[in-house]
């Protein structure tokens, strides 16, 4: 190699530092600049393993560039251009800048070779993906942020001490395919990390609570980032694990399920992503050739019709403020273009032929079907239907036509996006198409080239066999809205948020209560038993304490008000500031404590 | 605008559009019924070699899990909008 590797997350760290500091009108061009030198970086990047470093007596690869880490980096280095053009009229850097750290932590996550540093990206993403929902600056989205983190952490932690145990028992550090037949306690550990952030039911709740809470734009990288980092992480450590056919089948259906009642677009859309990261967590657990190519393949094909759904509900926030279906309708007169683009993620999700999903879900269920999984075969095209009654029929319908409930205030605002959330949407929509139509492009890109070639989905069979189960579909749902049947109608829906959501209230009260009545029945004992005879105590102490101590605590009192007034400075309240001081905090003591063991250590 | 209009025109002749669309879904089973129109060697079960097995799997299960997720609904998962607010 004659050039030196530049990892492409690097890149978008130093655009991100350097981005609040430049003058307004250049920081657009450097918006576009950056991201597309990025994608320059994936998309000529020889094969190799590069960036290794030690650190104390372990080696860290930055690095690792194969075809699976590749086909991953190339889609969320593309996604990052299209999002960013996506919020190009945000005028506030900080939104931008936590975009691309989050950008950075997933392409670090993706190119790590070892586990540590993977935990150390994967953590980059949680703490700089908050800030996405953080910046809504909603009392709601503040709440849903601190939800969002404690899980993420306890995630972490799960990881961490995965991680932990594993380099303990096995000495190596090596990011590579677990034992999945016989899982030791350390790779359990591991997995539960890779599958709350894959949002695996049980451990799902976060994704639907935090998504919907996120910016008009935050939300299109949230959509893309976090559950394929983990679809990734699923694919290299635990491909064919017989466990997680059962997982994808289960989430697949159950984001459906939870989508069909649901009444907010955005979390609607929240609850497809669990649904459709369901099939590639079952194709990864099916984990022939085929099924694997399937899941990277539908990843890819996802991030792009996912980030555009949620393109088209974070239009419809951003120009009319609302994204309950119960509250809209009818907006094809104000935003017809954002009602195309939505339906053509809409189509792409459901796999229409000639739209990305047909060329990429297919895959999985097929490779189900070929291993004699026939239920899950079965289910999964169980899961397609409520895919295309939800994305491409109920929310365009009830958005965009159907009965216009849309406060007037609301339909007043209503218009098309500025231009470059229209042509975000438009290049997206544009890649949906040209992926369903032309195979190549995606195929090529997928880490069993045989298997991809010698996969066709354009045989009459699978052609028929899609077109009627998907517009079938559509006359049940015609029949349903007729019979009016399905109206949406103000309400949530509640998930296993539920547990925490409640259980944190019933912490608070456990404070307020007993806790705070206890402090108070203390008090009211101290005040009668100890206070007379402390007042006669008093008297005589009275006099040794005006001649000796007032000395020495005056001195004390003067020094402890300059440290408080130092301190009122930096303590304004702002928790999520204080928090992320915490956090760098800790991250030195635990150098600082790492760099000790190695000067002590024999 | 142009899309506009092309979406106002279809809605004017809504009746010529469900009918055109009632026209697809009949020539989708039609093509499933004629032999030799559709290479059934890659059906994976024998439930699949019969004709319209998969539009009735749509149909049936479009309606089944309206019925799940509106059944799960009431059961208590559905609530006010205001709920979680204290």
């Amino acid at each position: 190699m004659s050039s030196p590797w530049i990892h492409p997350a690097l890149v978008m760290l130093a655009g991100g530092l350097v981005l609040p500091a430049l003058p307004r009108r250049l920081r657009k061009v450097w918006l576009l600049l950056v991201p597309v030198l990025a994608f320059g970086l994936v998309l000529t990047m020889a094969r190799g393993t590069f960036g290794e470093v030690t650190f104390l007596k372990w080696t860290l690869t930055f690095g690792r560039v194969d075809a699976l880490s590749l086909v991953f980096a190339h889609i969320m280095s593309l996604m990052c251009i299209i999002g960013t053009l996506f919020g190009l009229h945000v005028e506030e850097p900080g939104q931008h800048v936590a975009a691309w750290v989050y950008v950075a932590g997933s392409l670090g996550a993706i190119f790590a070779g070892d586990l540590l540093t993977l935990f150390l990206f994967w953590e980059v993403m949680a703490f700089s993906s908050v800030f996405l929902i953080w910046f809504r600056r909603t009392p709601a989205s503040t709440a849903a942020g601190f939800r969002y983190l404690l899980v993420h952490v306890a995630g972490g932690l799960a990881l961490l001490a995965g991680i932990v145990l594993h380099v303990k028992a096995t000495g190596s550090t090596a990011f590579v395919l677990f034992d999945v037949h016989q899982l030791t306690p350390a790779g359990w550990f591991i997995l539960a990390g890779f599958l709350l952030n894959a949002a695996v039911p049980p451990l799902h709740a976060w994704l639907p609570d935090a998504y919907p809470a996120g910016t008009f734009n935050g939300a299109v990288f949230l959509s893309a980032f976090t559950t394929k980092t983990a679809v990734y992480a699923l694919c290299r450590g635990f491909a064919g694990m017989e466990l997680l056919v059962v997982l994808g089948v289960i989430m697949s259906l159950y984001g459906v399920v939870y989508a069909i009642i649901e009444n907010d677009v955005r979390r609607l859309f929240a609850y497809h992503i669990v649904s459709q990261v369901g099939y590639m967590v079952a194709g990864v657990g099916i984990g022939t050739a085929l099924a694997v190519n399937g899941a990277c393949a539908h990843a890819f094909a996802h991030i792009l019709y996912k980030g555009l759904l949620f393109m088209g509900g974070g239009t419809v926030l951003h120009m009319t403020g609302e994204t309950r279906m119960s509250a809209l309708g009818g907006l094809y007169k104000k935003m017809p273009w954002a009602f195309l683009f939505t339906l053509i993620g809409g189509l792409s999700i459901s796999a229409f032929p000639f739209f990305s999903g047909f060329v990429s879900k297919s895959m999985i269920v097929q490779a189900g079907f070929d291993e004699h999984l026939l239920w899950a075969g079965f289910l999964l095209n169980l899961a397609a239907i409520g895919t295309f009654y939800c994305n491409g029929l109920k929310v365009p319908y009830f958005v965009w036509f159907g009965r216009n409930h849309c406060q007037p205030a609301a339909w007043e605002r209503a218009k098309d996006p500025p231009w470059n959330m229209l042509a975000a949407m438009g290049a997206t929509a544009f890649l949906c198409v040209f992926i369903g139509c032309y195979t190549p492009y995606l195929y090529r890109m997928l880490p069993y080239p045989d298997a991809a070639q010698a996969y066709h989905p354009y045989t009459s069979y699978h052609v028929s066999e899609t077109l009627q189960i998907l517009l079938f579909t559509a006359l049940a749902f015609f029949v349903l809205v007729r019979l009016r049947k399905i109206e949406p109608h103000a309400g949530i829906n509640l998930d296993l948020d539920w547990f925490y959501r409640l259980g944190g209230r019933a912490f608070l009260w456990l404070a307020r209560r007993p806790v705070q009545s206890a402090d108070r029945g203390v008090g009211q004992v101290y005040r009668l038993g100890g206070l007379v005879p402390l007042m006669k105590s008093a008297g005589l102490v009275g006099l040794f304490d005006n001649r000796v101590i007032d000395g020495a605590v005056d001195g004390l009192a003067a020094a402890v008000r300059g440290v408080g007034r130092r301190l009122r400075f930096a303590q304004r309240g702002a928790l999520q500031e204080n928090l992320t001081l915490v956090f760098a905090v800790a991250a030195i003591l635990l150098l600082a404590f790492l760099v000790f063991f190695r000067v002590s250590a024999p | 605008m142009s899309l506009l209009r092309l979406i106002d025109l279809l809605r004017e002749r809504l009746p010529m559009v469900v009918r055109v669309g009632l026209a697809v879904l009949a020539a989708l089973i039609l093509a499933d019924v004629v032999p030799g129109l559709v290479h059934k060697e890659h059906a994976h079960t024998v439930a699949e070699h019969v004709s319209g097995f998969w539009a009735a799997f749509g149909l049936i299960g479009c309606l089944a899990l309206v019925v799940i997720a509106k059944t799960l609904g009431r059961l208590g998962v559905s609530t006010r909008e205001d709920y979680y607010d204290e």
